[in-house]
């Protein structure tokens, strides 16, 4: 291959490690920011506040990995939030079977905890089925469907739950399946992450690995980028599309279980409302294309941790409700704005 | 207008242009495909503006800045794709943008009495100004589109392929009311390159190739022949490469196919090392039929039979029976433009690029560098976006596609529209040698099928060329017994007997 040919490709991975960079130093900003401007008494730099940013990074960032593929085959999935409480009640009505002093717990310490994680993530993808079923067969615009299957899960874990928090037996606090968070002793000393973190970067790389070498993943990106292209090249179509909805619900799932854990081994059906927009904003920051085609796994761990820094921190400078929410919003538009930018310059 | 140019970066699209059209009579614009009709006339409408020529409108100077102000000036503009809001009103869309109002408020009385003067005017009394407009026909929508002309009292109607998908009886409605026009004193502009229509309806006509102005007269004086000459009137130079070649077995076989609405009837045969040519005006069905063919839209009637598979198939089907298509379209449908050269190269044939099925990016970038160099195609590396290539790079890379998967039978839709003179000669000697086949190298010989509104092209490059005619397909014959005139002749459906 020619020389010009060779420096031509390290120009654009030249591009790609720039936009890479800049996301990075958007997150090494946004920390110094706090890091610098938390009065010193609230704390926020301190391991136990670090602590608390891990245990909530683990949830939107393990969400966020099926959201950022749904987003690159270029549809939308606004039924996460639901489904990670979904997949929480699921997990707590499991773990409380049987009689109320949790003999089968008891019994079972490692059975029955795979069990409700079994039965948490099997719910949680057959709800993406369901999504990538109307998607694909009725020809429903995926806002719509999901926003649908969005109220649809809500209604389903208040059912389960009978309206009410679930308080499974307190031995259950003491499974594994509740300390997927419990922290390190240290940062610096093994295993250095709660276990849940290591859990959501296992599954990154796992996930950037499958969208990057599968054929299902170069499909993904195919449809998202032009469906037309897809189905003239003989992509099957619908095969990939229910194959990306049932991966978002798997990852709400895995999310909804270290929720369950987050809340210390209860289930409470209101919980969770919301996220589903910070696991969106997540991957757009992280330069995901609301348009298909376009996005990274790494990008969105990136973005999902300038987004639970910036709720974290918000909270830490004793900002009010509302400025957090105003910051908030402000920082997922400059951010679309700049890739926006960037893009264009580019033609 | 006169001495009109037009320029787009480099490329004249209009280079000296005199028309002269006269009130109250209907004057025909003919000319190939590309000539530069429709740019004349988005000049004229106000859609683009000329770079140098003078138009007088009226006695006066007339420089629209917009297509609203030409409007306003009563030049009044009917594109083939109608340009209605389906969802709103028959009369929302026939005042729309100049709504009558009453202080900061819309006047719906005046806006229904503007809009069923103007619709009875059209013939189109049954038709109510409330009705949405996605609830009428093709054919009722395109008199409403000529109605919001006549409210604002345009004097000149500018009428861009308007039957191409009309039936034989609105056509003649349509007719009847471009005559009433003429009788009310309106200067009637009639695109079209179905000269039969020009004969019934037109009084004068002016001829365009190649960005200028070629001949005018009357319609009746010149006879269709002479008109036909200066359409097409062009030498074929070297551009064809044409290699001999003999035809090897049948591949593929069309037995009276018909699509969801076209084409109507299609038969052909085509063998391993032939390039066939398909003629025909834009609309007559020949997309359609390798839609249709290729598993894109369902064939409703007939049999498609590709070397020993007969009967329908999905695309990705026909991916592995060994057929490829270059869409017509690569913008919408033959790219995903984001995305790198080599992931659009390799997309249809992604196996065998990584164990099992994984697919390493660098044999993605392998597998598409022998053919960006042998075709060539230009551009910095493999791993470049489509859309970064220039057009005629870009069909190279959609072309490519069918070679990285090895094709016997090359469906090619428009492969050269809207491409660089230098990309097009590429393509054709790629053509010619992927039918010809390499035995040295084991590469069989290709069977290509291309349609094209490009005569010379096709005359220059096929073996064999048959005619689509409103959804009917002719008989194939060799491309020594064609002439552009004569293909010409069977595409605007006139009857020829020489």
């Amino acid at each position: 291959m020619s020389k010009n040919t060779a420096s031509a490709t390290s120009s654009l991975r030249g591009k790609k490690v720039l936009q890479f960079a800049g996301r990075l130093a958007a997150l090494v900003a946004v920390y110094l920011f706090f890091a610098i401007l938390t009065p010193g008494n609230k704390g926020f730099t301190t391991d136990a506040n670090t602590q608390l940013m891990l245990q909530d990074i683990a949830v939107v960032a393990m969400c966020a990995i099926g959201m950022t593929m749904v987003i690159i085959a270029g549809g939308i999935d606004l039924s996460a939030g639901s489904v990670i409480a979904l997949a929480m009640i699921t997990t707590a009505s499991v773990l409380n079977l049987g009689p109320a002093n949790a003999k089968l717990v008891i019994a079972h310490p490692v059975a029955m905890p795979i069990l409700a994680l079994a039965a948490a993530v099997g719910v949680s993808t057959l709800v993406g089925l369901f999504n990538g079923l109307l998607v694909t067969s009725l020809r429903l615009v995926p806002f719509i469907v999901t926003l649908g299957t969005m109220q649809m899960a809500r209604g389903l874990c208040k059912l389960i739950a009978q309206e009410q928090n679930i308080y499974p037996p307190s031995a259950v606090r003491e499974l594994w399946i509740a300390k997927l968070l419990a922290p390190a002793k240290t940062l610096l000393t093994p295993p250095f992450l709660p276990p849940a973190v290591w859990l959501v970067i296992v599954a990154a790389v796992c996930a950037a690995l499958f969208l990057r070498f599968t054929r299902l993943g170069r499909h993904i990106f195919a449809i998202g980028s032009n469906e037309k292209t897809a189905v003239l090249c003989g992509v099957p179509v619908v095969r990939t599309k229910l194959a990306v909805y049932m991966i978002s619900g798997l990852f709400s799932g895995l999310a909804g279980v270290i929720f369950f854990a987050r809340l210390g081994g209860i289930g409470q059906p209101t919980e969770a409302i919301g996220y589903e927009l910070f696991v969106i904003a997540a991957a757009v920051i992280g330069g995901a294309s609301l348009l298909g085609g376009r996005g990274t796994i790494l990008g969105t761990m990136i973005g999902a941790l300038i987004i639970t820094i910036l709720r974290n921190g918000g909270v830490k400078m004793g900002w009010p409700q509302y400025v957090q929410e105003i910051v908030m919003g402000a920082v997922i538009i400059v951010a679309v704005a700049i890739d926006n930018l960037r893009n264009r310059k580019r033609r | 207008m006169r001495g009109v140019q037009k320029r787009f970066g480099a490329t004249y699209a209009l280079k000296g242009v005199e028309l002269n059209v006269q009130a109250g009579s209907v004057h025909a614009l003919i000319g190939e495909n590309g000539a530069g009709k429709s740019t004349l006339m988005k000049t004229l409408s106000g859609a683009y503006k000329a770079d140098a020529g003078e138009m007088v409108l009226g006695g006066k100077p007339y420089v629209p800045r917009d297509p609203l102000h030409a409007r306003s000036l009563g030049v009044c503009m009917i594109y083939q794709e109608l340009a209605l809001a389906p969802h709103l009103s028959v009369m929302e869309n026939i005042l729309l943008g100049i709504e009558p109002t009453r202080g900061p408020l819309l006047n719906w009385a005046e806006m229904k009495s503007i809009s069923r003067r103007a619709l009875d005017e059209v013939g189109l009394p049954s038709v109510a100004p409330e009705t949405p407009v996605e609830s009428l026909s093709i054919a009722e929508q395109q008199l409403v589109e000529i109605a919001r002309a006549v409210a604002v009292g345009c004097k000149i109607l500018v009428l861009d392929e308007p039957t191409s998908s009309l039936t034989q009886k609105d056509v003649q409605n349509l007719f009847a009311l471009v005559r009433r026009l003429k009788e009310k004193g309106v200067a009637v502009v009639y695109i079209s390159h179905a000269l039969e229509e020009v004969e019934a309806l037109c009084d004068r006509f002016t001829v365009m190739r190649d960005g200028e102005t070629v001949g005018h007269g009357e319609v009746g004086e010149v006879p269709v022949d002479k008109i036909i000459s200066m359409m097409v009137g062009r030498d074929v130079h070297d551009l064809y490469p044409r290699s001999p070649r003999t035809p090897g077995e049948q591949i593929l076989d069309l037995k009276n196919v018909g699509g969801s609405r076209l084409p109507l009837d299609a038969s052909l045969t085509i063998h391993r090392g032939e390039v066939m040519g398909i003629a025909g005006l834009i609309g007559a069905g020949r997309t359609e039929m390798l839609r249709a063919v290729f598993g894109l839209d369902p064939v409703k009637n007939g049999t498609v039979t590709l070397g020993t598979h007969s009967g329908s198939a999905s695309p990705g089907r026909r991916w592995e029976q060994g057929l490829g298509l270059v869409s017509e379209d690569r913008k919408m449908e033959g790219l995903a433009q984001n995305l790198s050269i080599a992931e659009n190269l390799t997309l249809s044939k992604l196996d065998g690029l990584g164990p099992w099925r994984f697919v390493l990016p660098s044999r993605q970038v392998a597998a598409s560098a022998p053919w960006i160099k042998a075709i060539p195609i230009k551009c910095q590396s493999a791993e470049q976006p489509v859309e970064d290539l220039s057009g005629g790079n870009q069909q190279k890379v959609a072309i490519a596609r069918l070679l990285h998967h090895d094709c016997d039978v090359l469906l090619l839709d428009e492969p050269t529209r809207g491409i660089d003179v230098g990309s097009k000669a590429q393509i054709y000697a790629l053509i010619d040698q992927l039918a010809l086949g390499n035995p040295a190298s084991g590469r069989q010989p290709k069977a290509i099928l291309v349609v094209s509104s490009y005569l010379p092209e096709l005359l220059g490059i096929c073996d064999r060329i048959a005619v689509m005619s409103r959804g009917v397909l002719g008989n194939a014959r060799p491309v020594a017994e064609w002439t552009e005139h004569t293909l010409m002749v069977e595409a605007t459906g006139q009857t020829s007997n020489d």
